[in-house]
């Protein structure tokens, strides 16, 4: 079964799982290769377990259907990269309300914001929750990888003796988990059907209340501004982790320069090479999420270019409109190549966080684009140091 | 998907309807309902919807349908292109978008 699934993996980034549509991606592994079984520290049941159910498999945890401050605020510190790198619960069967033998059995993964959008949306119902080890991923970061996939499933299904606890061969999966699945084949070998729920979490009580019937839009990944808006805190961070070396890098090579080197030299011309890097950055992991529809093209880099033009556009107004000196034209020119081409970069990268791009097409978009950034940017640094030198 | 359009003519979908039993599994896990089913046949009605998350192809138990799976990540092709190996995510615990 698995050697017919060519090495799709990862799939990525764009995450949203049955639960989330917060695409946080990926709720990053740390690293965690897939010969590293145990490396997973998992988060504490406290606080949202509230008690356990006794089956002919042994008492399975009751887990509570509100989210506490503190789900929330771990939700929120892993948009912010704060903290743990990992978020990830104990695999296995969860109970929901009151199962018993005839109630529905979700699947989802082990990350907590999956388990989280899936368990409050079961309010007031009953049921299991069977979590695979996806290593604190995802449900579709971890389909693409293949953790979230066939051979876990069926070995989840004989871990948690779930035949023993249940009377039917059902189980629901969310739609994004399909990547990394194939449901013919776990049917063959452990008598259970799949069935693919909506893709949102939210949709599933209309789901559950509609005979299990996902519509058409259920079935639609989205990506929509919220979804886009979570992801940008967590794109600043991570380019911000290149940024700011390269602006002491650059701010500290100022000093150079005519005669000594100069700390003076280093504060004002280093200043403003904290501009276009800077700017480019924001462009690239702020402006690009959230104007995406918006941006002209139908390639990221060319979105990023565009994002790019905003915020020389910003710093025109700001900076050049009032100044009565005549401008300094090598370093606008060396600001507005650094910009683009950084800006443009960012913006490619977000292919990964996004729903709707394809390998073939970021292949076919890297090709054009890259020589386009890469040149802009070695031009634009050369600008920046010839306008050190005249 | 609704307001999203990436680039046209590229994706590595193909659909063999000869082999097709209709079971409608690709118009149920598609995320872009490139897929649609009629009179027991499945056919590609929106080919430049594919995102290749290779879903259709690994649910069908006909064998139709086959394309080149794989993530739409440029960091992944770049993480990839350095190491040598596929594009795939996660490895480094860089920016780049997600999976850490």
């Amino acid at each position: 079964m698995d050697d017919q699934r060519p090495d799709t993996s990862n799939l990525s980034d764009r995450a949203v799982p049955l639960a989330t549509i917060g695409p946080d991606c990926c709720g990053s592994a740390a690293g965690g290769g897939d010969n590293e079984p145990e490396a997973v520290e998992y988060i504490s049941p406290e606080g949202w377990t509230i008690g356990s159910i006794g089956t002919p498999a042994g008492e399975i945890p009751q887990v509570a259907t509100r989210l506490t401050g503190r789900d929330r605020r771990g939700h929120w510190r892993v948009r912010w990269s704060i903290g743990r790198m990992t978020f990830a619960i104990r695999p296995g069967l969860y109970a929901v309300g009151q199962p018993d033998r005839t109630s529905p059995v979700f699947v989802t993964a082990n990350y907590k914001m999956s388990f989280d959008r899936l368990r409050e949306q079961l309010d007031g119902r009953d049921g299991w929750i069977m979590v695979l080890d996806t290593k604190g991923i995802n449900v579709w970061c971890a389909a693409g990888k293949g953790t979230f996939g066939t051979k876990e499933i069926i070995n989840r299904i004989q871990s948690t003796r779930l035949s023993e606890i249940i009377s039917h061969r059902r189980l629901i999966v969310p739609q994004l988990g399909a990547p990394g699945l194939q449901a013919h084949v776990v049917q063959q070998q452990t008598g259970f059907v799949v069935r693919y729920g909506p893709i949102r979490a939210a949709d599933l009580p209309t789901y559950l209340d509609n005979g299990r019937k996902a519509t058409s839009d259920m079935r639609m990944v989205r990506f929509d501004i919220g979804d886009r808006l979570m992801l940008a805190p967590m794109e600043l961070i991570g380019y911000g982790k290149f940024a700011l070396p390269a602006v002491i890098v650059l701010a500290l090579l100022s000093g150079f320069g005519t005669g000594v080197y100069s700390w003076e030299r280093v504060l004002t011309h280093g200043l403003r090479a904290a501009v276009p890097i800077l700017g480019g950055t924001l462009a690239g992991s702020i402006l690009v999420p959230l104007l995406l529809p918006w941006l002209p093209g139908r390639s990221f880099s060319a979105k990023g270019i565009w994002a790019g033009m905003l915020v020389l556009l910003f710093l025109a107004s700001m900076f050049f409109v009032r100044s009565q000196t005549a401008p300094d034209w090598i370093g606008l020119a060396a600001v507005s190549l650094m910009i683009l081409s950084i800006a443009s970069f960012i913006g490619m990268n977000f292919t990964g966080s996004s729903t709707y791009t394809s390998l073939s097409g970021v292949r076919r978009e890297m090709k054009r684009w890259v020589p386009v950034q890469a040149v802009s940017g070695v031009v634009g640094l050369g600008f920046w140091v010839a306008a050190r030198l005249v | 998907m609704i307001g999203y359009r990436y680039l046209s003519g590229v994706t590595t979908l193909a659909l063999d309807a000869d082999k097709c039993q209709g079971c409608r599994r690709c118009t149920e896990v598609c995320p872009h309902a490139v897929f649609a089913v009629q009179n027991r046949k499945s056919r590609i009605v929106d080919r430049d919807a594919c995102m290749e998350c290779g879903a259709c192809m690994l649910n069908c138990e006909s064998g139709a349908i086959t394309v080149s799976a794989g993530v739409g990540c440029a960091a992944a092709i770049i993480f990839g292109a350095l190491t040598g190996g596929e594009p795939t995510c996660g490895g480094d615990d860089s920016a780049a978008s997600c999976c850490g």
